[in-house]
Formats: C-alpha cells, sequence, structure tokens
C-alpha cells in the first residue's frame, strides 16, 4: 500500500510539473518578457508543493500509525488482562495479538486475544485507506492552492531558491539531530545505570565482573561495576599503539617532506593510503593470526609468560593501523611550515637534519601534536581490532606480555546476547559508552583547537 | 653566448675607465662567476652569467622581475642545489675556490656566505636563539658567554641592539617588519660571513623601515662584500657601488652604478633604465 502510495505521489508531482510548466509557457506567450520567472520554475514550484507535502505526511502517518493502533488496542482488552501487567508484559501480549493477526497461530488463543486480533485487522485497513484517502486529499488541496498563485509576475523563482535553502538546513539539522539524539540517549541509559551503581563506585572501583545473578542464591551472583581495570586496560592498550604508531609516523613524515624525492614519494604515499584503506577485521586477523602467536613464542624463547591475547598484540597492531594517519597529519604540519624558514636555515649553513630538528620540527610541533591527539583518541575508540585479539577479562595489570580488556570490548560483550534495558549488566554498556564519548570528544576539541590556532600562525 | 662574453669584455674596459680610482681601484675581486647557466627541468633561467663582484663593496643586481636575479644570486651560494629539478653550470669562484668543488662542503661555504630575503623570515623562536642559531649549529662559540658575546656584537652591527636589548627572549616573530629584517641580517652576520647576499631585502618594508636598512647596508660595506637584488633603481643608486642589469636570463651590462645610471653603454639598459621596460 505504501509503496502505491510513494508512486502515486511521484506520479502526482510529475503531472504538477507538467501543469506547472504548461501554465508557465503560457504566461510566456501571452506576455513575453515581462514574465518574471521561467516556466520551469513554475513547473517546480507546483511539483514541490504537491510532492513534499505529502511526502512529509507520509513519513509521519507510517511512524504514528503502529502506536496509535497498540494504544487503541490495549484500549479494547480487558482489565483483568491488564492489572499489575509490566510494559514487558504488555509488549508480550501485543505481539501475540499481532501472531494471531497475522495468522501464526501456536496454540489456541483466548476469546480476548482471537477478538483483539479482529480489531486489530479492522483498524489496520482503516488506517490503510484512511492514509490513501488523507494523502490524496492533501495533494489535490496543494495542487489547487499552488496553481492559483501562479502569475506572469509571480517569483516562482524565489519559491523555488526558498525551497532548496530549506532542504539544505533540513539535511543538516537531521545530522545534528541524529548526534544528539545518540548523545541524549547515552546520557539517559547512562543516569539509569548510575541509578543502581553509584558514579564513584564505577569510576573508583578496582573491580569488573558485570554478571547479574539469574538466581537469588546464586553464589558470587552479584556483580561488580568498578571500570577501573577497564580504562587501564584500554591506556595500556592505546600507549603501547601509540609508541609504535608516533616514531614510524612522524619519522615516514618527516623522511617523505623532506628527504624522499618525487619517485620514492609517488611510491610510498600510494601504500601509506591503502594501509589507511584496510579494513579494521583485516588488522584483527592479523593480530589473532600472525602477530599474537608470534609474540608468544618469541616469548616463551625468552622464558616469559605470554598470555595468547596478549595486550602487546593488540595494540602493536592498533599502532600499524594507526601510522598513515600520524603520518599524514604529520606530513601536513610539517608542509605548512613555510619554505622561507627551511631556506633560511638552509642558508645558515645548517643540515637538512639539523633544519628538520631545530627550525622545522619545532614549528610544526603544535600541529603534530594535535594529530597525535586525534590518533590517541582513534586508538580508544577502535573496536574490532581489540574485539580479535585482545582479552575479555579485566584484570588490573599494565604488563604488555598479559591480556587485558578494553572499554570497546567490554561495550560489545555487555551487549552479545540478552539485552534486556533494565539490568545493570547492559546498562554498564551505556556508561562505559558515555565516557568513551566524553574523552575521545575532549581529545579532538584539544586536537583541532592546537592545529587550527597554529594554522593562523603561518596563513 | 659569444657576444654575451663580448658585452662582458667591453664593459669591464669601460669599467675600468671610469671607475673612481680612490675607492674601487684598489679593491680586490672576491666572486668570479663564468658563464654560469640555470635550467630549472626543461627551461633555462640564466644564459652564460660572467661577472666580477669585489670586495667590500655593493654590487646590486637590477632587472625586470624573471630575469634571473634571485636565481644567479642563489647559484653563489648553493641554495639552487635545494631547489628540485634546478641545474647549475659553469664556474663560480670565491677567493679563487671553484664552489662548485665536489670537494667542497655546502655547509662551510654557506656559513662564509650569507643570505637575507625577500620576506623577513625569522624563526618562530625568541630574538636570542634566532641569532644563536648559527653559531650553534657551528660550534662558534665555547660557552655561554661566548654566545652572549656573539649575539650581542651581531645584533649591534645589524643596528638593532638598542631596540631589542631588553627583549631578547621574546619572539623574533613579534618584531615589526623592518626589525625582523635586521634580525635576519644579524643572524645572518652571527656565522662570521665574508660575502652578503640580499635578495630583495626591501620589497615587504615601509620607506623608513628601509632606509634604516639601507643606511645599515652601506655601513656593512666596509667589513663584507655585498650583493644586493633589488627591483627599485633608485635603491641600487642609493647604496650600491656596482650594478648589473639582467634581462631574460642574460647579464646585459655591469659596470660602476653611476656610469650606469647616467650613461649606460646599452640600448636595453637605457630603456630599461628610462623605465621603458617594465
Ligand atoms: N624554483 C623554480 N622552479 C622553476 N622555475 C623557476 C624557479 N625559480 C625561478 N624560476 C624561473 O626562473 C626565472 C627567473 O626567476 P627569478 O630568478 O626568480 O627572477 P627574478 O628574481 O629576477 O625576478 C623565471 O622565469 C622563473 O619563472
Ligand atoms: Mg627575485
Amino acid at each position: 500500500m505504501v509503496g502505491y502510495l510513494l508512486l502515486a505521489i511521484v506520479v502526482f508531482a510529475l503531472v504538477a510539473f507538467w501543469v506547472g510548466r504548461s501554465a508557465g509557457d503560457r504566461f510566456v506567450t501571452a506576455g513575453g518578457a515581462s514574465v518574471h520567472s521561467l516556466p520551469g520554475y513554475h513547473g517546480a514550484f507546483v511539483a514541490v508543493w504537491v510532492g513534499i507535502p505529502a511526502l512529509v505526511l507520509l513519513l509521519l502517518w507510517i511512524m504514528a500509525q503502529g502506536p496509535v493502533i497498540d494504544g487503541l488496542l490495549l484500549g479494547t482488552l480487558p482489565a483483568t488482562l491488564l492489572d499489575g501487567a509490566s510494559n514487558a508484559d504488555r509488549s508480550l501480549l501485543l505481539s501475540e495479538i499481532k501472531n494471531v493477526a497475522a495468522g501464526r497461530i501456536f496454540a489456541e488463543p483466548t476469546p480476548e486475544i482471537a477478538a483483539a486480533a479482529q480489531s486489530l485487522l479492522r483498524w489496520q485497513q482503516i488506517a490503510d485507506w484512511l492514509m490513501v484517502v488523507v494523502v490524496i486529499a492533501v495533494m489535490l488541496l496543494a495542487m489547487f492552492f499552488a496553481y492559483s498563485r501562479l502569475a506572469p509576475r509571480f517569483r516562482a523563482r524565489h519559491g523555488v531558491e526558498r525551497f532548496t535553502t530549506f532542504i539544505m538546513i533540513a539535511c543538516s539539522v537531521a545530522a545534528i539531530l541524529t548526534t544528539m539524539g545518540i548523545i541524549a540517549s547515552l546520557v539517559y541509559e547512562s543516569i539509569e545505570f548510575f541509578s543502581m551503581v553509584p558514579v564513584h563506585e564505577f569510576l573508583f572501583g578496582l573491580r569488573w565482573e558485570p554478571q547479574i545473578a539469574i538466581r537469588a542464591d546464586q553464589v558470587a551472583g552479584n556483580g561488580a561495576f568498578g571500570a577501573v581495570p577497564v580504562f587501564l586496560g584500554t591506556i595500556v592498550i592505546a600507549t603501547i599503539a601509540m609508541l609504535v604508531a608516533t616514531p614510524i609516523g612522524l619519522f615516514t613524515a618527516i623522511y617523505l617532506t623532506e628527504y624522499a624525492n618525487d619517485r620514492v614519494r609517488n611510491i610510498v604515499k600510494p601504500i601509506m593510503e591503502i594501509l589507511a584503506g584496510v579494513p579494521t577485521v583485516v588488522y584483527g586477523f592479523f593480530a589473532v593470526l600472525t602477530v599474537a602467536p608470534a609474540i608468544r613464542s618469541a616469548g616463551s624463547l625468552m622464558g616469559l609468560a605470554t598470555s595468547p591475547n596478549s595486550a602487546l598484540a593488540a595494540g602493536g597492531v592498533m599502532g600499524i593501523m594507526i601510522i598513515p594517519f600520524i603520518s599524514s597529519l604529520a606530513d601536513d604540519a610539517i608542509r605548512s611550515v613555510p619554505r622561507s624558514l627551511r631556506d633560511g636555515s638552509m642558508a645558515m649553513g645548517a643540515t637538512r637534519a639539523e633544519t628538520m630538528t631545530k627550525v622545522l620540527l619545532p614549528a610544526a610541533l603544535p600541529g603534530i601534536m594535535g594529530g597525535i591527539l586525534l590518533a590517541l583518541s582513534r586508538a580508544i575508540g577502535e573496536t574490532m581490532i581489540v574485539v580479535m585479539a585482545a582479552g575479555l577479562i579485566a584484570t588490573l595489570n599494565i604488563n604488555p606480555l598479559d591480556s587485558v580488556t578494553t572499554v570497546t570490548v567490554q561495550i560489545v560483550t555487555l551487549l552479545i546476547g540478552d539485552t534486556a534495558f533494565d539490568n545493570p549488566k547492559t546498562l554498564a554498556a551505556f556508561a562505559l559508552g558515555l565516557v568513551l564519548f566524553l574523552v575521545t570528544l575532549g581529545l579532538n576539541v584539544i586536537a583541532l583547537t592546537i592545529v587550527r590556532r597554529y594554522r593562523e600562525q603561518y596563513d | 653566448m659569444d657576444m654575451v662574453a663580448g658585452k662582458v669584455k667591453m664593459t669591464q674596459q669601460s669599467v675600468n675607465t671610469a671607475m673612481d680610482p680612490s675607492d674601487m681601484l684598489e679593491r680586490p675581486i672576491r666572486l668570479t662567476a663564468r658563464d654560469v647557466t640555470v635550467h630549472y627541468g626543461a627551461k633555462q633561467a640564466l644564459h652564460g652569467i660572467s661577472i666580477d663582484i669585489p670586495d667590500r663593496a655593493v654590487t646590486s643586481f637590477i632587472g625586470p622581475s624573471g630575469c634571473g636575479k634571485s636565481t644567479f644570486l642563489r647559484c653563489i651560494n648553493r641554495m639552487n642545489d635545494t631547489i628540485e629539478g634546478a641545474k647549475v653550470g659553469g664556474t663560480i669562484k670565491l677567493d679563487g675556490e671553484d664552489v662548485y668543488d665536489p670537494n667542497l662542503d655546502v655547509v662551510e661555504l654557506r656559513a662564509r656566505i650569507g643570505m637575507v630575503f625577500q620576506k623577513p623570515n625569522p624563526f618562530p623562536k625568541s630574538i636570542y636563539e634566532n641569532v644563536a642559531y648559527g653559531p650553534r649549529i657551528h660550534g662558534l662559540a665555547r660557552g655561554k658567554t661566548d654566545l652572549d658575546e656573539i649575539v650581542v656584537s651581531s645584533l649591534r652591527k645589524a643596528g638593532l641592539f638598542e631596540e631589542v636589548k631588553d627583549r631578547l627572549n621574546e619572539p623574533g616573530t613579534g618584531l615589526s617588519g623592518g626589525q625582523q629584517q635586521r634580525l635576519c641580517i644579524a643572524r645572518a652576520i652571527a656565522v662570521g660571513p665574508e660575502v652578503i647576499l640580499m635578495d630583495e631585502p626591501c620589497s615587504a618594508l615601509d620607506p623608513i623601515a628601509t632606509a634604516i636598512i639601507e643606511e645599515l647596508i652601506d655601513e656593512l660595506r666596509e667589513n663584507y662584500t655585498i650583493v644586493i637584488v633589488t627591483h627599485s633603481m633608485q635603491q641600487a643608486a642609493r647604496v650600491s657601488q656596482r650594478t648589473a642589469f639582467f634581462h631574460l636570463g642574460n647579464l646585459i651590462e655591469e659596470g660602476v652604478t653611476e656610469d650606469i645610471f647616467t650613461n649606460p653603454v646599452n640600448k636595453q639598459t637605457q630603456d630599461y633604465i628610462m623605465g621603458r621596460i617594465g
């Protein structure tokens, strides 16, 4: 039904366009140059008026129809069924009714349910037809309204212009609203979580055992939600990643900007771009299947106890992933130091290396720092590599050969399987997500501020 | 090519007769260039430049923009080495020593031939550190007091010390344009060069700052061989003892400044001086 209706809207809009344009054509034949807008603008004006309100109405209708019918259904059910029912019970009841209505019957339904299913079907039908009628009526009204405004001096061109602006604003607002929605849901669920687990316990607690009791008398059934071990693991892995990525990325950038000739640059740069384009799941493979066993056997050769999913493997591979990121940002930073400074230093008789360490790097340092902070925020938020290669158990240690877990890994594991949003186990994921979000947001803001301020210095 | 060489010889004759004997004749030749060519990739920017530059005098290069003045200046301290695709031919000698000799250390050469650029380019460091940069990398100072001395005397010679003595630790980039340019001159002097190359050092400055720098150049002439590129003929007339006119990658005429401006031999030079060539 909705599909046909969409098609109808398109057809109506096309017809409206044609109608508007022929009106415009007539104005032109009658009035010549005094007509304000080209016939195409008249067509577009009518088409927009016919198509867009109908489309918006259709979308709103589709969104509202389900909840409204659900509400009506619950209203018809006898009070005995609803007494003392929780939200979950209600949604169970509703889905049973819907199953019955759709013919998926597993057991003989009670008479109340069967009746409700009947009325559900009826209401749905009414709603569908009502939707068709309303949408078409709106389109006809809009067509009438828009057409009546057309005149030789009518500024259809400005109307279309305003509409285009509106569309662009709507798109950017949609992006902003989505972001705010995500933040709001994070905050909302986190508040829920902190009503069960105190904030200080979450932020400073040293034990992370995010399980919930299945039976009341279960041994060790109460979870512990002290996130310090998780934060610590994240820091360990991110540190290892940065230790790998910063020197390699920085030296690559220095080599590419100052030493390499065009031929080498043209080879190395695309390779770096490929490295940046490798899906993180592939890096995950690489960490689990190649790097971790290699570290393990190297460790055992030296007589060191090495965990099969050591922080070193996950962090090291994450570092490799970040190299192109750092090198391209450092490259930008070094390149944006004016050539005159380098010339000045070289003309004093400084060597390339002296020029680099004494003039270019200090001048580019803010930009490079910004790049490193951005890379760090990526390392902290990176998920796939650590889900595949890091550990699951949160232990309070910083030994890179041991297994540690990260915030992102914990979020993934907390949300796998049973996801009812009324226990601290699931809600803890939102609290972790909120912390992650705030930290990466902070890092990004600082990094971008540094980079921007530094850019202004030379432009 | 032959024509240019002939012209040089000819102008040299006219130089010898026209030179002010008290000032110029005993000046030994410091730099000699013979048949210097420069290619940027496939494009030839200089077509065989031959010139002698005397000691402790100001030689100015004039000519319309794009004629190769900066290019030739960069040949002298081998700054063209840093430009990818630039190829230099011919010979340039400093005190009879070939600048392009493969055994020569470019780092030492550039310590002997300082350079000041068109746009003041102090490093984003303190005033003190800017001047101390050269002495530090060349290891010219034995200890802190020594370095202080070099910095102060260089700033003095550049006529900047009195203005900045209370804020040596403030960034050099915070100075005015003219002060920045004098800081760059102090920075160049600090390494103890014999020759100072200046590429349009006043083109980014206001008239007052320009006058100060011109005065400074006149003072520095006592101790340094100075080559200055300028787009201003008045400036060339004011500060230089000798002038060379470049056009389209050729050295058209060269001689005592007064002669070039009052009584040029070449038609193109005449045209340029009368303002008929852009
Ligand atoms: N780095 C370079 N790469 C390519 N061509 C250059 C470069 N520098 C200068 N040129 C060319 O060489 C010629 C001389 O330039 P330049 O020496 O800067 O002239 P001037 O200083 O007299 O204005 C010009 O045609 C210019 O386009
Ligand atoms: Mg120039």
